[in-house]
């Protein structure tokens, strides 16, 4: 059973379907996160990215397919599962009214640790963020890159091996992007965990990352992003991904 | 500086995790809702303002005007004749409670609207657990209102027939607090947006305050309209009502028990089921 679960991927998504009515979101997904790997889930909005989180999440159930987190089957062991998982929502979700410390005190009560451990805790990961002196400032009180990194912080309170991204760098300036990213890329190099960043932003890729590329609910094609600019035979990831899904790929300069 | 592996024990997690969760999980985390649901309603002063106000209103205003219109006789739990303002008291404390219930339900919408559910959802602990916590702490803030409110009635000399009263009255509203609670909670699960919840107001707030035993005796109603007073009997919040007017003065209304156990049982598992991922309604509904 141990060997079996230090094993397992850090995230297995196995045959994953699922559709709201008629509209089909997610067609037969597969594919797996290993731990310590920076692994890119890149497709354009309404690929299926946000549909996959809530199931991985547990917000919807699964009809068709599994998932599991080391192991963990998300369906049948939902708490051991959750307790080995941390999330950063594409939508804010600190609570305003609530300080710094007390965001983070909330979310560890609900991973059942106490007040105690938790301020030694959120000591740590508060600074590991360079967030440790705005502790007891109002979260309302925090730019948009600031309150990132403390949802970053608090998604990473439990201890959590596997942590996933959804679109994190969505309404931010360029510093706060650059400076997460290259946050939590550092986190994956020193501390192991496995990471699942998803984003429509082909510059936030690195060649050696894994990527796995979502069209319309399925999946194209997986691999490191140099891998897939080879076996297309094209240049670099954003050639490829035009390729492959046939269309303009976003870029950030067209944003700003 | 202290790595974080060193600081979080991070290498060992995952695999060396002690599988399942004791009661001492269960209780950190309980707590810590309710902590969180009191932050808030510190937070949000004109809530509890207006919380306060609304009773009063109806108290100072309401029951002033027609204590000479409506003419009481003497009905159980009361062995005396009594003053209108007596006898609304247990309606309005329920009413406080009602309206509490309401406002948790338009607050899990917008927890939901606004992404903080989420951070609700994805606790390991089981769902079952997460929401019945929820309404604990909705229930304790509610019974906060409901003691402020007494206390300004104790100033107006609306009191009950014993200081006993205050202590008896205390599991009645634990109970009614649930089931209101639940059942806004099942409500919430429904309503797709905040946009909706005026119609909760429409349908579900003034039909249950209004037709219940809280503003007149059901006995008068009776001699208007037979099949009103039918409804009103029917209503949980009447039973509501009825509980927490008998417990204010230390006795116990079986029927009324019964109903709002059985209702608060009812209402919860929908609540429960609403928001299973399997079963729910939020699958159904999609991003």
């Amino acid at each position: 059973m141990q060997t079996q679960v230090s094993a397992a991927a850090a995230l297995e998504v196995a045959h994953v379907s699922h559709s709201y009515g008629a509209r089909k979101a997610l067609d037969d997904v597969s594919f797996s996160v290993p731990a310590a790997r920076f692994c890119v889930l890149l497709g354009p909005n309404g690929a299926g990215k946000s549909t996959l989180f809530a199931l991985v999440t547990r917000l919807f159930a699964m009809r068709h397919g599994a998932i599991s987190i080391f192991g963990h089957d998300v369906s049948s062991t939902p708490g051991e599962a959750l307790r080995r998982l941390g999330v950063v929502f594409q939508a804010r979700t600190l609570d305003l009214d609530l300080s710094v410390e007390q965001n983070l005190l909330y979310h560890a009560a609900l991973h059942g640790i106490g007040a105690k451990r938790t301020r030694q805790l959120s000591r740590a990961v508060l600074e590991r963020v360079g967030m440790a002196e705005r502790a007891d400032d109002k979260a309302r009180d925090l730019s948009g890159g600031q309150m990132r990194r403390v949802e970053i912080a608090r998604a990473l309170l439990h201890g959590p091996r596997l942590l996933l991204l959804d679109e994190p760098t969505v309404g931010l300036d360029m510093q706060a992007r650059t400076d997460i990213l290259a946050y939590v890329r550092r986190l994956v190099a020193e501390t192991g965990i496995g990471v699942l960043w998803t984003t429509h932003l082909l510059d936030e890729i690195h060649p050696a990352d894994d990527v796995i590329v979502m069209h319309k609910g399925a999946i194209l094609q997986q691999g490191s992003a140099a891998g897939i600019a080879a076996a297309l035979d094209v240049p670099d990831i954003k050639s490829a991904f035009a390729k492959l899904t046939g269309s303009r790929p976003v870029d950030v300069s067209e944003l700003v | 500086m202290t790595t974080l592996e060193q600081s979080l024990d991070i290498s060992s997690l995952g695999q060396e995790m002690p599988a399942g969760f004791t009661w001492k999980h269960y209780a950190i985390c309980a707590r810590g809702i309710i902590w969180r649901e009191a932050l808030r309603f510190i937070h949000q002063r004109e809530r509890f303002v207006s919380a306060l106000v609304r009773p009063l209103v109806w108290l100072f205003i309401f029951a002033a005007g027609f204590r000479s219109v409506l003419g009481l006789s003497i009905i159980p739990p009361y062995k005396t004749y009594i003053h209108y303002q007596d006898y609304i008291t247990p309606g309005l404390m329920a009413m406080i409670q009602l309206f509490n219930g309401m406002q948790s339900s338009l607050s899990m919408i917008y927890d939901r609207e606004m992404g903080n559910m989420r951070t609700l959802l994805v606790s390991p602990l089981p769902r079952w657990f997460l929401l019945t916590s929820k309404l604990m702490a909705g229930t304790l803030v509610s019974i906060m209102q409901v003691y402020a409110y007494l206390l300004v009635a104790w100033f107006w000399n609306v009191v009950p027939d014993s200081n006993w009263g205050y202590v008896t009255v205390l599991p009645a509203m634990l109970l009614s607090g649930f089931m209101l609670g639940a059942l806004g909670m099942f409500i919430s699960s429904a309503i797709k947006q905040l946009e909706n919840f005026a119609g909760v107001m429409n349908f579900v707030i003034f039909p249950m305050f209004f037709a219940s035993s809280a503003l007149y005796p059901l006995w008068k109603v009776r001699m208007g309209s037979p099949w009103l007073a039918d409804y009103c009997e029917f209503n949980p919040f009447t039973h509501a009502v009825e509980l927490i007017r008998f417990a204010l003065y230390q006795q116990v209304n079986w029927t009324s028990l019964a109903v709002v156990a059985g209702c608060t049982v009812i209402f919860l598992t929908g609540a429960i089921i609403a928001y299973d991922p399997s079963r729910g309604m939020l699958a159904r509904k999609g991003g």
